[in-house]
């Protein structure tokens, strides 16, 4: 195994970098596997990788549409927390969190995972006593909080506008210190890597067309490269969720595919150095080491799978913005885009067995997938592996909604475009 | 995105709100069919293609509208008075609850 090293690194460099080897092989589909996943996205490649080390599974393939990290692991802002007020979700993020800690290290690839912090600005004495009901929670359940005053905010983000005359005045802020942002693609290059390492076959170009059946059980995949087949099948397909699983029969699930948008500026010069989010709107914002400032706020609202989003978000998501950061209305944005998230009823994803036998879904994540890749890859695993769900990801079910154990952060209910 | 109000004509989309799957029928309100209730409130086609969905024109003449877009493209295909919709379809949903209502009345 070619280890990624300092050493490495002056040994290409004396040998002018002209033996380094593709990070994953480009194998053809084999007629059959153990075990293949639909999507080769950070959930995807996270559950192969965790199938191979945990579970000692490697006869598996992972098939993607189009190339690896083109969907929402290469489309998203990058924020990794796990400031949750529910037993069920601070358990299962902390934990992601905790794999996040050492991912670099276990992947043998550098994540960039930065513990910056994210401070959720509070607005209203109402907003802040909710917030340090939440980060009460969240020490409860293990994790980390910190309450902040306007003058600690002050000397932790220069230039927040902090008077009293903002529209909306700081009252104070929950800070989640070991919380913070990662390198996106290095994640989803990094897992398949390890994955490929770990003699996962990584099939990119290859989009599933249906799905092979006996009776009711799902025995493989058919696709544009062949038919595949396979003792197990999983799908992780995020916001193609519903397209997917049409092809299996499944004409309905409690999911909603909706657009949310993502911004970056030109490069600054280092001007916040943790992640900020606005709490009089909906506004989360950092600062990339190439100097950008990456930031989005709500999804669009209405169903969606275009990767594309409309210009009252973007001029919502901008005032939110200037109105945080004045200093800022001079910054030029650089680019936009959009991604398909798979909103769920409750905000909270499905990770389970079925809903057919052979079959096995990760879904639902809204769209706060990121940083529940690690955690969601060796859960899903595990429930691959064993046929039944972790405690991590035992509430995460497809019938909670029908047996009313609802996991609903914000108790927004069944409207996904407010989760 | 522009959608054409047929009370006040096109419209930005700022003023509209998003009022969500209008493929869904609910239950008769005495209905204690819990699997009914359970697909009206949380089950979804999801469709990617055509997508029947309501809208309110909420910046403008308040209606509630039936649209029909595509949510590959965005682009709508038809647009309509959801109460023209609803006074037709609420008619025949209420047919079976109707003598029922009338015994209540005496």
């Amino acid at each position: 195994m070619a280890e990624y090293s300092a050493l490495s690194l002056i040994k290409h460099a004396w040998t002018g970098n002209r033996d380094w080897r593709p990070a994953w092989r480009k194998p053809d589909p084999k007629p059959s596997y153990d075990v293949v996943i639909v999507g080769g996205g950070g959930h995807g490649l996270a559950t192969a990788y965790y199938l191979a080390k945990e579970h000692g599974i490697t006869n598996v393939a992972v098939v993607e549409k189009g190339w690896l990290g083109s969907g929402n692991i290469g489309r998203n802002t990058t924020i990794v927390r796990s400031n949750y007020l529910l037993r069920e979700s601070i358990r299962f993020y902390e934990f992601s969190l905790r794999l996040w800690e050492d991912l670099a290290q276990d992947l043998n690839y550098n994540v960039m995972f930065s513990q910056r912090g994210v401070l959720n600005l509070a607005h209203s004495p109402g907003q802040a006593d909710d917030f340090i009901r939440r980060g009460n929670a969240m020490r409860h359940g293990g994790a980390d909080a910190v309450w902040l005053t306007p003058r600690e905010i002050a000397r932790k983000v220069p230039g927040l506008d902090l008077s009293r005359s903002a529209r909306f005045p700081v009252v104070g802020g929950l800070l989640q210190p070991r919380a913070g942002t990662a390198r996106h693609d290095a994640v989803a290059w990094g897992f398949a890597r390890a994955a490929d390492r770990r003699g996962v076959d990584i099939i990119e170009n290859c989009e599933v067309t249906g799905f092979l059946r006996d009776g009711d059980r799902i025995t493989g995949v058919a696709t544009t490269r062949g038919d595949i087949e396979a003792r197990k099948v999983a799908v992780a397909v995020a916001g193609s969720t519903g397209r997917v699983m049409k092809l299996a029969g499944i004409d309905t699930l409690p999911i909603e595919s909706h657009v949310l948008q993502a911004f970056v500026t030109e490069g600054l010069k280092p001007f916040v150095n943790t992640v900020v989010t606005f709490g009089g709107g909906h506004l989360y914002m950092s600062q990339s080491d190439k100097g950008g400032l990456v930031f989005g706020g709500d999804i669009d609202g209405y169903n969606s799978y275009a990767q594309r989003g409309n210009l009252p978000v973007v001029e919502d998501v901008m005032s939110e913005m200037v109105a945080l950061f004045p200093g800022l209305t001079r910054a030029r944005l650089l680019r936009s885009w959009g991604g398909v998230m798979d909103m769920s009823m409750d905000g909270s994803p499905i990770i389970t067995t079925g809903p057919l036998p052979g079959m096995y879904l990760n879904s639902g994540w809204c769209y706060g997938g990121f940083k529940a890749t690690p955690a969601s890859g060796w859960c899903f695993a595990w429930t691959i592996a064993k046929d039944e769900p972790h405690a991590y990801n035992a509430p995460y079910t497809l019938d909670r909604f029908q047996r009313g154990i609802l996991i609903d952060e914000k108790g927004q209910g069944a409207t996904p475009r407010l989760h | 995105m522009l959608i054409n109000c047929p009370y006040c004509g096109p419209r930005d989309l700022c003023e509209f709100t998003y009022q969500g799957d209008a493929n869904r029928t609910r239950p008769a309100p005495d209905s204690t069919d819990l699997s009914a209730w359970n697909s009206y409130v949380y089950e979804r086609v999801n469709t990617a293609g055509d997508h029947r969905e309501y809208w309110q024109h909420s910046g403008g003449c308040r209606s509630h509208l039936v649209v029909v877009r595509s949510t590959l493209t965005h682009e709508i295909k038809s647009i309509g008075m959801a109460r023209s919709e609803t006074a037709q379809t609420g008619r025949q949903e209420s047919a079976g609850s109707a003598p029922r209502r009338q015994e209540k009345r005496p």
